[in-house]
């Protein structure tokens, strides 16, 4: 065994035990306080079901279109040089650094109906702004680093030479992406996806302003929890927040093994 | 299949990397692309490929302009210095990846393709790794392996970019005796870069030496190796020994030194590079003699069958130095000592008038 072993991991656990888990259990261990019935109530709430499915479904989508567009992002600016590059590379982070609310004020600003592109999509009977469309919009702008982040590095060390290899054995621009480029990125597209779904799950700041915030249409998860603990109903608030964590663990196990898998699968490789 | 290239010219910016460049190459011969690096070797390669257009000139494939072509459509198979296996493949399916790219239609059956596979591993001796991946391989197996692969789809040439210049000494002897054989088998028209003389000089039945984006020479190893055109294929192939003089009368002065030579088609006073290799020159410890080049021996490497002795010019041609290659039983004859002051008496000396060309 390598040395420092003990000493490491009794480090990372105790790390790891203050800072995450030991809030976490707190969140646990008030919501046990509503007792089983009042917990189902709680977190099954006509209202709270419908934000669940805006909040998860809103962030799943928004964390494949990110994957698409993410990896459009990376390859453009891993492949070509053009002026400006670096600004844009720079560009990229900002959704990093801008206070949530900033966008979220800034988004609702466009794409309300009186806003530049409210505007224009209004007439088309398209509603952006103060709707689930709107939602998406804001974990859009927010998840645009993930995605671009992680599959860039990797696309700077595939080199030129498979693509020439695959082109000398006559595969077409098509068949070399899908057979040669894309197995090799699969990992970190995956990985890009599950940080920016964690992500949007948990934004709370661009998407109230853009939300509109109707019941039962465009509420967030992350609104209900705020919302009850408004009311004092703390307990209300860590019971939808539980279900919230499971349901989160879940699909970002999932992910990271369906992540583990395919670089095994690229990967003996390295 | 032959290849012909016409007045091939590709420039990087202000770099001309391929200079006007015309080559044969006859059908079914192994070729070399010998030279220094940066000498457009590559380049011209890639040309050849279809990796790279040329500015201008033209690239015939059996006689037919294939200069419009992309590589795809133009049927060679390459190997690349860094082997560019598909990491995320086994060894059976990179070697089947050219085949399962086919058009539908073109396309052969699984079993068939799965049988071809098999073949072409045995080809390159590597059957038993069809289900290993390309990290799980040694150097010398990858390169094979890209080698199955780029034979798979049946090319109508093989270009090959220094093939083994990733590979330690003991394996680049092993594969590229290994590659001349199974040229011999195949008989398909190859063509392979590399820097290496020696490897060049073993394996090709033809060599095309460069420098500059130009050919120097082109020949078979014997003739490019006896009879080099310029003093860059001089240099280049194998050790020599420089001396700058002028010729005057039924000799070359080198400083103030005389040394015989009969100056067949050079110009009475012209200013000449001269050339001999350390085997073809003679040391001479006789204090009475007054031709041949004075020196002082450096040092003595005396292991092997033959010793060689470096020297340094001492009359004319100070700051010189010389290597000179002889049997172990002459350093003991003439009883050689570090230190010692001899003349040194080319048995051949290849001249080449001087033209502000350094060599």
């Amino acid at each position: 065994m390598l040395p420092g072993f003990g000493l490491t991991l009794g480090v990372t656990v105790f790390y790891l035990a203050l800072i995450v888990l030991v809030p976490l259990s707190a969140v646990f261990a008030k919501a046990a306080g509503l007792g089983w019935d009042g917990f189902v109530a709680a977190v099954t709430a006509p209202r709270v079901v419908a934000s669940y499915k805006l909040s998860f479904g809103a962030s799943l989508i928004a964390a494949a279109i990110n994957s698409v567009f993410g990896l459009l992002l990376a390859w453009t600016l891993v492949r070509y040089r053009f002026p400006g590059k670096r600004l844009v590379d720079a560009l990229i982070d900002l959704p990093f650094a801008l206070p949530t609310a900033v966008a979220g004020i800034a988004l609702t600003a466009l794409y309300a109906p009186n806003g530049w592109l409210g505007r224009l999509l209004e007439p088309l009977g398209v509603q952006v702004a103060f709707g689930p469309l709107g939602v998406l919009v804001a974990l859009v702008f927010i998840g645009v680093p993930f995605v671009v982040r992680t599959v860039q590095p990797i696309l700077e060390d595939l080199e030129v030479e498979l693509e020439e290899a695959a082109a000398s054995l006559g595969a077409s621009r098509g068949q070399t992406f899908r057979h040669v480029i894309l197995p090799v990125l699969v990992p970190a597209l995956l990985t890009g996806f599950a940080l920016a779904f964690a992500r949007a799950v948990g934004e709370y700041g661009s998407v109230i302003f853009i939300a509109g915030n109707i019941p039962l249409v465009s509420e967030i998860t992350p609104l209900m929890i705020i919302t009850k603990l408004e009311q004092f109903d703390y307990a209300g608030a860590t019971a939808i927040a539980v279900v919230m964590l499971v349901f989160s663990f879940v699909l970002l196990l999932i992910i990271n093994a369906l992540q583990a898998w395919s670089s095994w699968q690229t990967g003996r490789a390295r | 299949m032959s290849i012909q290239v016409r007045q091939i010219h590709k420039q990087f910016g202000s770099f001309v990397a391929l200079d006007e460049v015309s080559i044969d190459f006859p059908s079914g011969q192994l070729v070399a692309l010998l030279g220094p690096s940066g000498c457009g070797k590559t380049t011209l390669l890639r040309v050849i490929a279809g990796l790279e257009h040329a500015d201008s000139g033209q690239v015939l494939l059996d006689g037919q302009d294939a200069s419009a072509t992309n590589v795809r459509e133009r049927q060679v198979g390459f190997v690349f210095q860094h082997y560019a296996l598909f990491r995320h493949m086994t060894v059976f399916d990179n070697v089947a990846f050219g085949l399962r790219m086919k058009p539908r239609r073109q396309r052969l059956s699984e079993t068939r393709i799965h049988s071809k596979v098999h073949e072409l591993l045995g080809l390159v001796q590597l059957d038993w790794l069809a289900d290993r991946f390309p990290s799980q391989l040694s150097g010398g197996q990858r390169q094979r392996i890209a080698l199955a692969r780029a034979l798979a789809v049946e090319p109508r040439v093989l270009l090959l970019d220094e093939p083994f210049g990733a590979l330690d000494a003991k394996v680049r002897k092993e594969l590229r005796r290994w590659l001349r054989k199974l040229h011999d088998e195949l008989h398909i028209t190859s063509i392979f870069v590399t820097h290496d003389q020696e490897e060049a000089l073993e394996v090709a039945d033809q060599v095309v030496l460069m420098n500059h984006g130009r050919v120097e020479q082109i020949g078979t190893p014997e003739e490019v190796y006896r009879h080099p055109a310029t003093p860059f294929v001089y240099g280049f192939l194998g050790a020599v020994n420089l001396f700058h003089g002028r010729v005057d009368g039924e000799g070359l002065w080198v400083g103030e030194d005389r040394v015989p030579h009969s100056s067949g088609g050079v110009n009475q006073g012209a200013e000449v590079l001269a050339y001999a290799r350390p085997h073809e020159l003679e040391i001479v410890t006789d204090r009475e003699r007054m031709d041949g080049v004075a020196a002082r021996i450096a040092r003595i490497r005396a292991f092997g069958a033959s010793a060689r002795v470096e020297l340094e010019g001492t009359n004319g041609s100070t700051g010189a130095h010389f290597e000179v290659e002889l049997a172990q039983v002459q350093v003991a004859e003439l009883s050689l000592q570090e230190g010692q002051a001899v003349r040194l008496l080319p048995s051949r000396l290849r001249v080449f008038e001087r033209q502000g060309a350094g060599g």
